[in-house]
């Protein structure tokens, strides 16, 4: 299992278990993570914004192009926001720390 | 207007699992009004993906998500429902044996019963979080264009990547004073030829493109907007003074005043008992993407599903007291219904 932290709009950080495999937002919403998450994983919104810790990063792997279009409609970006639906759970990330941003 | 309509189930959203309540409501003789936010039906299905196909509908193959809402409102028809679109439901209480409901738009509705299939929420402007943004909605800043003579000689600012951007950058550099784009990267979303041409308008000197910059702060008196203030990634602030500001950040769902009816709401679904698809308020169930129990699945196929559960739930709440004799559509047949009032 893979450590993942959250910390969520309110400031409270939240270690979560992650199976090897499984999307960050899919383990974001089975530990009801404060996300909408609207569109499913499906790469159709852009709703599911995490701002990743910066020695992290590198280690989330590539951004595609319709990832960066989806970004374009998110809010509060930074150099190190992801989708993140779109980030697969690996050994690689296990105590990775991400800021989820306000729901709004 | 101040309409008020009658009718045993009203079904708040369109989309296709909206759609296919209606189906199973009229198979138990359950009248139904639907009402959507939007200006024509299909949900998701029509103002995110009307041309992607969808493999996982039963016996239909590969159906594109436009057709998938076209069959479904064939499949419909015959129950003659009364659909209202371009409204919002606002409001939602319990009068005597009935729920009211009422949109924005002066539509109300008394039901016996209530199915939410709400999907992610109402559609609306993807609006930047902006402290003070709504100060100046209506005057200074819009989500869309009515009037292109409305900004005659006026200094706009864009706000977007994609095409509404890139489209209405091109359109009103013909009438506005000065037009800013900002936008957060160097790549646009849009069409290669209007990008090369709204570039074309920048190196003339028409646009400005303000990049790479996000929205940072709206700065103004009243509803007059002065200033808009646009930063970088690395914090490096820029203050533009304009008149108006157009944001395009493309649609946005919300669940807003679902939210206030009472309902057993997380992270923006409703809990739902799901044999019944029933919420905690008697009388009102959930169905598809908004509806949440234990190993939930997001489908279409499982809202079909739900529909039919709800409406089997809500015949009782409908016509308290009398016999659900349980039939299949090959024995009943299509039953006849009449006109919702």
């Amino acid at each position: 299992m893979t450590a993942l932290i959250f910390i969520k709009p309110d400031g409270e950080k939240v270690t979560v278990e992650a199976t090897n495999g499984a999307t960050v937002m899919e383990v974001a919403k089975e530990n009801d993570m404060p996300m909408l998450a609207a569109c499913g994983g499906s790469l159709a919104c852009a709703t599911c914004h995490v701002i990743v810790d910066d020695v992290w990063y590198d280690k989330t792997g590539e951004i595609s192009e319709d990832e960066e279009d989806l970004l374009d409609t998110a809010h509060g970006l930074t150099h190190t926001s992801r989708l993140c639906c779109q980030i697969k759970v690996s050994d690689e990330l296990d105590g990775m720390v991400m800021t989820l941003p306000p729901m709004d | 207007m101040n309409e008020l309509h009658s009718t045993d189930v009203a079904i708040i959203g369109a989309g296709p699992i909206g759609l296919f309540s209606v189906f199973q409501c009229g198979m138990l003789k359950m009248s139904c009004h639907v009402i959507d936010a939007l200006p024509a039906t299909g949900g998701q299905c029509t103002a995110l993906y009307p041309e992607k196909p969808l493999f996982d509908i039963p016996a239909a193959p590969n159906i594109n998500a436009f057709d998938l809402i076209e069959r479904l409102e064939k499949q419909i028809a015959p129950f003659k429902p009364v659909i209202h679109l371009n409204q919002q439901v606002t409001e939602l209480q319990k009068i005597d044996e009935y729920w009211h409901l009422s949109t924005a738009t002066g539509l109300n509705i008394q039901a016996r019963a209530i199915i939410i299939a709400a999907g992610a929420g109402a559609f609306g402007p993807n609006k930047p979080p902006l402290d003070n943004i709504e100060q100046f909605e209506g005057s200074s800043v819009h989500y869309m264009v009515q009037k292109r003579e409305d900004f005659r000689d006026q200094r706009i600012v864009i706000a977007g990547g994609g095409d509404s951007a890139v489209d209405w950058a091109l359109s009103l550099a013909d009438v506005a004073a000065k037009i800013y784009v900002i936008h957060r990267r160097d790549r646009f979303r849009a069409i290669p030829e209007t990008v090369a041409q709204m570039k074309a308008l920048a190196e003339a000197g028409k646009i400005e493109l303000v990049i790479p910059y996000q929205l940072a702060a709206l700065e103004g008196e009243g509803k007059t907007l002065k200033t808009v203030v646009v930063k970088t990634l690395d914090g490096d602030e820029r203050r533009i003074e304009a008149d108006h500001l157009l944001s395009f950040f493309g649609l946005a769902t919300k669940l807003g005043p679902i939210n206030d009816w009472g309902l057993n709401i997380l992270n923006g679904v409703i809990k739902v008992e799901p044999t019944t698809c029933a919420t905690n308020l008697a009388g009102i169930y959930a169905v598809g993407d908004i509806a949440d129990y234990p190993h939930k699945l997001k489908l279409i196929l499982s809202g079909f599903a739900e529909a039919a559960q709800a409406a089997h739930a809500a015949y009782r709440v409908v016509n308290p007291g009398q016999a659900l004799n349980f039939e299949h559509s090959t024995s009943s047949g299509l039953p006849t219904l009449e006109a919702a009032d």
